[in-house]
């Protein structure tokens, strides 16, 4: 596509000291952490690790509790996201009575930086008819038109919240392999939440790992396993020694 | 686009990082002389476009591969294996070893073994003759 804007230069997410406490506690504290350019990002984690609370404090949906955290070196206003990020919650909220064309032409009229060729190429890519209601589509198929609305904002970081969870093997392979595609063609920033690592071995090439609201590993993939551990093995260990830690203090 | 003469096949379950896998998967390529010197392998975009695995990954198993001295990567051609690993003993579907080792599996089959079996048995001999170095910690 020569259409294609350049990525945004500035570091995607640079979070310093954030923290989130909801009437029932803390489901972040203290995180400090850096998302580098041109990444594919594994955020993991047990289920209420603090992954979609970090999702949300970069989104500016949320609001920290202590700390700041920047995206592309803005503030997150609370007021939609920011003009580079799109983001696409778990439950991936599609209107099933809309046809793929209407969803699009939704997409068209609430991004300014839309892209109508581009969408449509990947949904065709995804040989998902234009004319279907998106209601009768299959997981799968749902997940790739979410994609594509996603992506057809154009932006330079797109969040995903566990994008793989209600698919079957092979979508999940499909969809992965679309996303390493487009991530590379177009030299954006992905950052993809799981509760399962081993679905995205191979995948990444950056991780995050959250237990317990608190980042426990993140960085390259290269470095973090530079003797040929699997990212299983690796995050497996981390929490082990987190949890000896904490029973010995 | 070009079909590589070798494909992955990556196990996102079994614990081996998917570098190493690649890694292993070329060589043991090699040794059967599947991949011989000269054959190019997949560029990453090719392996990319075939399975789900970060281009980065790919890259790193061909570096891995490179300071083992069995590729080499031309700039702007792509990477190539440059050695052979394959004896006349490894080498083909009719090599005697091979025809031994298949024949011995299939009496273990007539036999009823299972795969369990086959295995537990293979190792066990295996180290009696190669004996396995010094476990590391």
């Amino acid at each position: 596509m020569n259409s294609r804007r350049q990525p945004h230069q500035a570091l995607p997410v640079i979070a310093d000291g954030v923290g989130k406490r909801y009437r029932r506690g803390w489901a972040l504290r203290e995180t400090s952490l850096v998302i580098p350019q041109r990444r594919i990002v594994a955020l993991v984690g047990p289920n209420g690790a603090g992954k979609s609370t970090l999702m949300g404090l970069i989104t500016g949906l949320l609001r920290p509790t202590t700390g700041g955290i920047t995206v592309f070196g803005d503030r997150p206003t609370g007021k939609g996201l920011h003009p580079e990020v799109a983001y696409l919650a778990q439950q991936k909220p599609l209107y099933p009575q809309f046809t793929v064309t209407e969803t699009l032409m939704l997409g068209a009229r609430t991004n300014p930086t839309w892209d109508q060729g581009y969408a449509e190429h990947l949904v065709e890519q995804a040989a998902v008819p234009l004319s279907a209601k998106v209601g009768t589509l299959s997981g799968g198929q749902r997940t790739r038109v979410a994609l594509a609305l996603a992506l057809g904002k154009r932006p330079s970081l797109l969040l995903l919240d566990e994008p793989l969870a209600d698919l079957d093997p092979l979508a999940r392979e499909t969809v992965l392999r679309t996303l390493l595609a487009e991530a590379r063609e177009q030299g954006i920033t992905v950052l993809l939440s799981s509760h399962v690592l081993a679905e995205l071995e191979g995948v990444c090439d950056h991780l995050v790992l959250l237990h317990g609201g608190r980042v426990l590993l993140a960085g390259d993939v290269d470095q973090l396993s530079a003797r040929g551990t699997s990212l299983g093995q690796l995050a497996l260990n981390r929490m082990r020694e987190a949890a000896a830690q904490e029973e010995a203090a | 686009m070009l079909t590589g003469v070798i494909e992955f096949r990556i196990d996102r379950r079994s614990g081996v990082s998917t570098y190493v896998q690649i890694v292993q998967q070329v060589e043991q390529a090699m040794r059967l002389g599947l991949l011989t010197a000269g054959d190019r392998l997949p560029s990453a975009r090719e392996v990319v476009e075939a399975i789900a695995v970060n281009p980065n990954t790919v890259l790193k198993a061909y570096r891995e591969l490179e300071r083992a001295g069995l590729v080499e990567a031309r700039r702007g051609l792509g990477t190539f294996v440059t050695r052979s690993l394959s004896s006349e003993a490894t080498t083909g579907g009719d090599a005697p070893l091979r025809r031994e080792l298949a024949g011995w599996l299939g009496r273990a089959r007539e036999r009823g073994l299972v795969v369990e079996d086959v295995d537990a048995l293979y190792f066990a001999v295996r180290d009696e003759h190669y004996p396995p170095p010094e476990e590391r910690s």
